[in-house]
This record gives C-alpha cells, structure tokens and sequence, in this order.
C-alpha cells in the first residue's frame, strides 16, 4: 500500500539505502583535496563544489519528490521548513532549523547545528578562503531550481572558520512560472 | 566520480584523479579499521581483511571469491558488486546512442563503468599501502553486476 501523506524525515531515513558515513565524509574530503591540488585556487574550488552540489541537485530532487511523498508548498516558508526538515534529515541525516525570515518571507537562514560533511576536517591556513561545505549550497540551489525557483544561496557561519554552526541563507530570487505547452523539441 | 565533468575529454587524466580520490578514501579508512587489531602476519593475511573485514564494514557484505596463484596475484571477487550493481550501461546494448556516432558511443560504454572502478581500485589500493604492501590493483567488469579486482603485490 502506498503511503498516505507526507512522511517524516526520519521515516524516510529509517527506510532508504544509506552508506557508511566515514566513507561518506572521507571521500568528500578526498574530492576536495583533490580539487585543492587541481585547481591550485581555492575561488575557484567553491565554484567547482557549487557546480558539483547543483549537478546533484538538480537530480536529486526528483529522488527526494519520489520518496517523501511531499506536496506542493503553499509558500517559501514552507519549502524552507521541508528541506531543513525533510529534506536535509533524508540526505545528510541531520535536521536543519529555518530562522531570520525577512520581512516579506522570501530570504531565510537555515542552520546545521550537526553536518557530518566536516568530520574529522580541519581547515589549514592555506584554504582560509574555502567554502569547504559549498556542495551543500550548490545542492540546494539546483534541486529549488527544477521546483521553479531561483534562488541565491550564501554562507553566513561556518564551523570550520570558527563558528558555532553552519548557515546557509536562502534567498529567493523569483518564481519561475511554469510553461505550456514544452516544446516537443526540448 | 564527479571528477569526470571536469576531465570529460581527458579520460585517462579523469581516471588517474579517481584513483587518487580512492586511494586516500582507502588509505584513511584502512588506517580506522585496523586500529584495534594486531599486525597482519603476511600478504594473505592482510588481503583477507580486505575481503571480510574492510569489505563488510563498506557494503555489509564480503567479498564472494578470493583466489591466488600464491606469487603475490590475488582476484577478489564480489558477485553483486554494489556500486556498479545499478547502471544501466551494458557493453552489449549501446545501440540505442543513436546521436553520437558508433565509435564513440562504443568506447563510452566501454569506458563508463571502468571509471567508477578507478575509484574501488584506488580504494582498496591505498587500504593495502597503508598497511605497507605495494600492489596494482586493476578491475574487470566484464561480467556485471559481479566484479572482480586483480591486486598484484609488487616484489
């Protein structure tokens, strides 16, 4: 029987392939790394894991709409609750909270008090520049933008530079309306 | 595996990075893993944690076959090879890659599954140098979902 209504993060946690998290973090780091010997500038290492994290985005949202059984938000307050809720817990298994909602609701914060990307990392003085979790932005970015929403997504705090938690602001550019009829040719 | 984006037209400069993003996965892992254990006695000592312990502990699973010519070639091979178990690209059905030409679409079926095993060699390599052996570790998908890596230990 298939499932009625939204289902938690958890749930779906509970229930998806996971992998081994050590793996999980170390392999990320070696990309990194590896990137960091690539492309020599750090600048440039940000906009490579931001490309990466958009590629997947914009795959992984399909995934995320398959299993969580999601409908569609009401507002941007709400997207912003399902993916620190939802979306973060089923991917990451971490829960994320929303906070610092502007006035008219279109740009928020969301916080990661837990973020197994940065286990066992440490930042050396060379990579101060490093965005070291831009994956994450890239990620987010990608997947709101095949719902129809462009946003722009920056870092406010990072643990790895000395704060207490990692932010990410989300900040809604514009809807996107949708299109029809597609064009048989795209 | 997302290397390949960056090299998409330098194959073999996409998989030496691969490898090396492996490698350090493998080094570091192997480095956890062993932590509480005493010395490994020999070679197939050392190779048979790779086949239960380290295997199980990255796909809840042992490596199905190990067999040796006891001259430092070991095959280890995994039936049901988890990370290539889900693609689609078989070496015998590229015909439908209708917009490239054949050529091309032939060496890509060829090579696709080849370079995610870069990253499972360089993994299981740099496992075994961190436990001081010195080995080339090559795979063969030929018969997926089941793969088996040769691991030559160098003298």
């Amino acid at each position: 029987m298939p499932p009625v209504g939204p289902r938690s993060g958890d749930a779906i946690f509970a229930n998806v392939e996971r992998v081994n998290a050590e793996l999980f973090t170390l392999t990320y780091g070696a990309i990194v790394r590896q990137l960091l010997t690539d492309l020599e500038e750090v600048e440039e290492v940000n906009k490579q894991l931001d490309q990466m994290g958009y590629n997947i985005g914009i795959r992984l949202i399909d995934e995320f709409l398959a299993k969580s059984n999601v409908s569609r938000c009401v507002d941007f307050k709400e997207t912003a609750e399902v993916i620190a809720k939802v979306g973060f817990k089923m991917f990451l298994g971490v829960t994320a909270s929303v906070t610092n909602w502007d006035a008219d609701g279109t740009c928020c914060s969301i916080v990661l008090e837990d973020n197994p990307l940065v286990d066992f990392v440490e930042l050396p003085d060379t990579c101060q520049g490093l965005y070291y979790c831009n994956i994450l932005s890239g990620v987010v970015r990608g997947a709101l933008e095949m719902v129809s929403m462009k946003t722009e997504i920056s870092w406010i705090r990072d643990m790895l530079r000395g704060d207490d938690a990692f932010e990410l602001q989300v900040k809604l550019l514009k809807q996107i309306p949708e299109e029809y009829p597609y064009k048989d040719d795209e | 595996m997302y290397c390949n984006r960056l090299y998409a037209n330098k194959p073999e400069l996409a998989a030496s990075r691969i490898d090396a993003i492996g490698y350090q996965v493998g080094h570091q892992l192997s480095e956890r893993y062993t932590m509480e254990r005493p010395r490994f006695t020999d070679h197939l000592d050392a190779i048979k944690f790779i086949c239960k312990d380290f295997w199980s502990e990255l796909f809840k699973k042992q490596i199905d076959n190990l067999k040796t010519n006891h001259r430092g070639t070991f095959v280890l091979q995994d039936n049901r090879f988890r990370w290539v178990s889900r693609m689609s690209l078989d070496p015998s059905e590229n015909g439908d890659l209708s917009q490239e030409n054949a050529e091309a679409a032939e060496n890509k079926a060829v090579q696709e599954p080849n370079m995610h095993l870069h990253f499972s060699c360089g993994v299981i390599k740099g496992a075994l140098h961190n436990l001081g052996i010195a080995c080339a570790v090559s795979a063969d998908p030929s018969q997926l979902p089941a793969c088996s890596f040769v691991v030559r230990i160098k003298p």
